[in-house]
């Protein structure tokens, strides 16, 4: 894992003084609210409906147990005894007063951690695949790059105040963990005749006006990158719209002007930028690189393991469902839900976050990872160990087995927290999580992502969705339209809508009326209900969704 | 009477010129006023030109930083300076992207005072772009 240099420390010393003077200027009133509001942005805190919101960044999603346990300890010290991890890699803490945050900032200094950029209209957190480094179809470990961009990004002069936020994900394997093409840029790790270097995805985005990204650069050599991913943003400080919000990410840019105009204009200011980068930076990456070792893989007699897959029916399940496959021998990856039926997804409790840095350090190289998708891995495990590990989540309610499942939702935190929803998503995920668990038909459904979100800012991913969940409001109440066959991976689709909404009372139902249809349709166990919306398209899910009209119809 | 901010804190200004603005294609003149929704590919970089100055009505509005690096990128060597209502914060960001001095007005000067600005002045310590560009 990246270890801080002396520069690193520095910066962040200096950086954490600066906003402490920051607040007491507020205070003081030297700084208006307006002018501080992008201060403080910057740093990660936000103003919600019941008071600051502080956003950690996990950059790339890496911890180790040392961090986790530092998180777990702001969240008992400072905050309510829990914190929220969210689809890009932070950690959000809902319960900070201002006055503490300065304190929390130095804290989190202590571990290496920070929460600069992780809101405001800069470069945010880069985020990259939670399996990076572990999974069996790697081509390359995206961390290093992703370390590169946060310290080039970090603090740029240029880019602090930009027309709007500026998001970038890495991916390094075959499949894409990292939901590149719905980022403002997306970069893909490629290997052309021997060289490394990446495919560069401009202009994905969700919320308002969903899109999805399109290629910029279909081979950017290694060595290129900050170069390259400079000239972008140059080009989109300086012609992105400012003068409607709405309009301001670069998906609009890339929409408006067309990609080849934008490629024209990055390609012209990547010649003039590229001779400023001496190779300085190269060296620094390949530092970088040295810091990002596998893990010492062990080897171990897994006996005991096999013995309890056979006699231990549940622990089998949770096996199959939340392991995943490794690039080392008698390794695999552990994802721990932190999507148990009836809770708010993606929390976890100071309990929680100690007892899976204990776990990550008794049995998983002293690693962990949090996944845009909720939940915390292990991405180092010998299967000899996997027993202990079951034994000491499920103390502590972390062993559901529900990975990739219908109860495995990315929910936004909606209107329990944030000031722009028009709707609650977090009991909507609860109602419809306890549903399919006293249903007992989750594991037959097979693999299914369902993502919510309470307004049109999309924070939940509901376009990308299989299942998609958007909570909306008209006339004081709220209601949810569905949206069908998104995709987040490679193979990247936004969610169809489906027809009038529901409301919170009936959404439930009809999340189950759509899945009995899937069980009717599909040809096979196999055939998943992304494939079977493939194939059959949007009428017979709208059929079920609305039984009556198509009576009328 | 503006307030120039530069390294060693406020000053007055000592620019004594006209600045060009709108300026007829044909004329060189010695300094530019931009508005921050310029295309610095398109300024004409004479050469008689001393002086450029980019107005930043809004501090929010970090097109300036890009005008900058990208009129120094260019070649410009001359003396450049962002005038608005920026904050404090914002003078390493405008030194490290390219500009030499802010002009500010007096009464904003009196708000930010000239300790705040100080307190930013040392704008090449601590600076991931140089430690990566070299
Ligand atoms: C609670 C306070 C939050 C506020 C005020 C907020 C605000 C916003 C806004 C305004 C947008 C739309 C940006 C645009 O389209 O230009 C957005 C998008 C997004 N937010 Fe949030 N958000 C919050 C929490 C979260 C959380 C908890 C997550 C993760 C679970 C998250 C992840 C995202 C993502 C992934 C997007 C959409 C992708 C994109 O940028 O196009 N946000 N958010
Ligand atoms: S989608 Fe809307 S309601 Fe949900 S967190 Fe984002 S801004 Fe808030």
């Amino acid at each position: 894992m990246y270890k801080y240099t002396e520069f690193d420390k520095a910066f962040l010393l200096q950086r954490n003084s600066q906003f402490r003077a920051q607040v007491q200027r507020r205070i003081n009133g030297q700084l208006t609210e307006e002018e501080f509001k992008p201060l403080r942005l910057m740093n990660g805190l936000y103003l919600q409906l019941h008071a600051y919101m502080l956003r950690v960044a996990i950059p790339y999603g890496t911890l180790n147990s040392a961090q986790m346990r530092q998180l777990a300890y702001i969240a008992q010290t400072w905050d309510k005894g829990y914190g929220h991890f969210t689809t890009r890699q932070n950690i959000q803490y809902n319960w900070p007063k201002l006055s503490d945050v300065p304190d929390i900032l130095d804290t989190l200094a202590e571990v290496n951690l920070h929460a600069i950029q992780t809101s405001g209209n800069t470069i945010r957190n880069v985020t990259a695949d939670h399996f990076a480094g572990a999974a069996a179809d790697e081509i390359c470990d995206p961390r290093p790059y992703a370390e590169l961009i946060r310290q080039w990004s970090t603090d740029h002069p240029e880019f602090q105040f930009l027309g709007r936020k500026f998001k970038i994900a890495i991916n390094g394997a075959i499949q894409d963990r990292a939901v590149i093409r719905a980022h403002d840029i997306g970069l893909q790790i490629i290997q052309k005749e021997h060289k490394l270097g990446f495919k560069v995805i401009v202009g994905g985005g969700l919320g308002r006006t969903p899109m999805i990204g399109k290629t910029i650069r279909k081979f950017l050599p290694e060595s290129d990158l900050l170069p390259y991913i400079e000239a972008i943003l140059s080009v989109f400080n300086q012609s992105g719209r400012r003068d409607n919000k709405y309009k301001a990410r670069i998906k609009i840019t890339v929409h408006e002007k067309g990609i080849e105009d934008i490629r024209t204009l990055v390609e012209d200011r990547f010649h003039r930028i590229r001779p400023t980068y001496k190779g300085l930076d190269q060296n620094i990456l390949e530092s970088i690189k040295m810091q990002f070792p596998p893990p010492q893989f062990v080897k171990a007699d897994s006996t005991h393991f096999e013995q309890t897959y056979e006699t231990d029916p549940i622990f089998r399940s949770w096996v199959d469902i939340n392991t995943s496959e490794h690039k080392a021998d008698n390794y695999v990856i552990v994802s721990i839900s932190l999507k148990g039926h009836g809770q708010t997804p993606g929390d976890a409790t100071t309990k929680q976050m100690q007892v899976m840095a204990q776990v990550a350090e008794d049995y998983g190289h002293n690693e962990l990872r949090i996944s845009h998708e909720q939940n915390v891995i292990l991405p180092h495990v010998h299967k000899s160990n996997l027993p202990q590990i079951y034994k000491a989540l499920r103390n502590h309610g972390l062993a559901t087995a529900n990975i990739g499942l219908i109860s495995d939702i990315i929910a936004c935190p909606g209107m329990d927290y944030c000031a722009l929803a028009t709707a609650r998503s977090i009991p909507i995920a609860q109602d419809i999580a306890g549903r399919f668990k006293a249903l007992k038909i989750e594991h037959e459904i097979g693999p299914l992502k369902l993502k919510i979100s309470g307004c049109i800012n999309a924070c939940g991913h509901h376009h990308v969705g299989h299942i998609g969940i958007l909570g909306l409001e008209r006339a004081g109440k709220e209601y949810y339209q569905i949206t069908i066959g998104g995709d987040a991976t490679s193979t990247a689709a936004i969610g169809e809508r489906v027809g009038p909404g529901f409301s919170a009372e009936e959404i439930v139902d009809a999340v189950e009326r759509l899945i009995y249809a899937y069980l009717d349709m599909r040809k096979e166990p196999e055939e998943t209900f992304l494939r079977t919306y493939q194939r059959v398209g949007l009428a017979p899910f709208k059929t079920a969704l609305y039984p009556k009209t198509a009576l009328a119809a | 009477m503006p307030v120039i901010v530069t390294d060693s804190g406020f000053q007055s200004d000592d620019w004594v010129g006209d600045y060009c603005k709108p300026c007829d294609p044909g004329s060189n003149p010695q300094a530019l006023d931009l508005s921050s929704d310029i295309d610095p590919d398109t300024v004409l970089l004479h050469s008689n030109l001393q002086m450029i100055r980019v107005n930043i009505h809004n501090f929010a509005d970090g097109r300036g930083f890009t005008i900058a690096r990208q009129l120094r990128l260019r070649g410009f060597k001359g003396r450049l300076r962002a005038r608005g209502n920026l904050i404090s914060d914002q003078y390493t960001m405008a030194r490290r992207s390219g500009f030499d001095e802010i002009e500010i007005t007096d009464e904003l000067a009196k708000r930010q005072t000239e300790s705040e600005w100080l307190f930013r002045s040392k704008w090449k310590e601590n600076d991931y772009q140089s430690l990566l560009r070299g």
